[in-house]
């Protein structure tokens, strides 16, 4: 695993707060925990629906500003259904 | 469940050394922060390696600078647990994350670091951001 690691042991992403772009309408905003085979393992974990009134980007910049609200303390995201992981500092430049 | 004390006192001496107040009860928490006057900074500590252990010698950096908050207070999410609740009553517009930290004025909030902001970056980084803070919030009442 390529770059710092803050946590030994854990993936490079453990600990950081990442937007989960999905193939569906859904965007997920929390705390990386892990990855493995069955999918993306996230805490503390906001949402964002395509159909929502607030676009996406407005989302973002809320959870940048007011943090994240979270619907979900543990999520799993199925493998098949993840298209990309982004730092949500990265996604918000 | 509380940490084991023993592993959160050098984090806990951490920010008293730079000179921060802990607060580790409500009733401490409401004498500081309840009907504060002028501005204080407040720091939600935490035994995160990812964003503590870059935020406290962040906050260590930014008190060196030359506008800073007249009090400096602290918190320990996960080990004062009522104390840290009281406190994020007096910010509950912002949603509850540690590391974090609220710099207020006369008991409002002007500006809030989330961890999510101080992840990943180098305590330089971070102390830049934050004296930036101090300078825009903090000048006039140095």
């Amino acid at each position: 695993m390529s770059g710092h690691v803050f946590h030994p042991g854990h993936q490079e992403l453990h600990g950081v707060t990442v937007v989960l772009e999905t193939h569906g309408a859904r965007t997920y905003v929390g705390r990386f925990d892990s990855q493995d085979e069955r999918g993306v393992h996230m805490h503390d974990v906001g949402v964002h629906d395509a159909a929502a009134a607030a676009s996406k980007e407005e989302f973002l910049r809320r959870c940048d500003k007011f943090g994240i609200r979270p619907e979900h303390r543990d999520l799993l995201v199925p493998a098949d259904d993840v298209a990309s992981i982004t730092r949500l500092v990265d996604a918000l430049r | 469940m509380p940490y084991n004390p023993a592993l959160v006192a050098p984090m806990r001496e951490e920010m008293t050394h730079m000179g921060a107040r802990e607060l580790t009860t409500s009733a401490e928490v409401d004498a500081a922060i309840g009907d504060q006057k002028g501005t204080m900074l407040v720091f939600v500590n935490s035994v995160c390696g990812c964003a503590a252990g870059n935020a406290r010698p962040a906050l260590r950096l930014a008190l060196q600078h030359g506008s800073r908050p007249q009090q400096v207070v602290t918190v320990f999410a996960g080990q004062d647990v009522d104390a840290t609740a009281r406190a994020r009553q007096y910010f509950a517009d912002y949603q509850p994350s540690s590391p974090s930290i609220a710099l207020l004025r006369d008991g409002e909030v002007v500006h809030f670091v989330h961890r999510h902001q101080i992840e990943g970056r180098s305590p330089q980084s971070v102390a830049a951001d934050l004296t930036a803070a101090f300078d825009r919030h903090f000048a006039a009442a140095v």
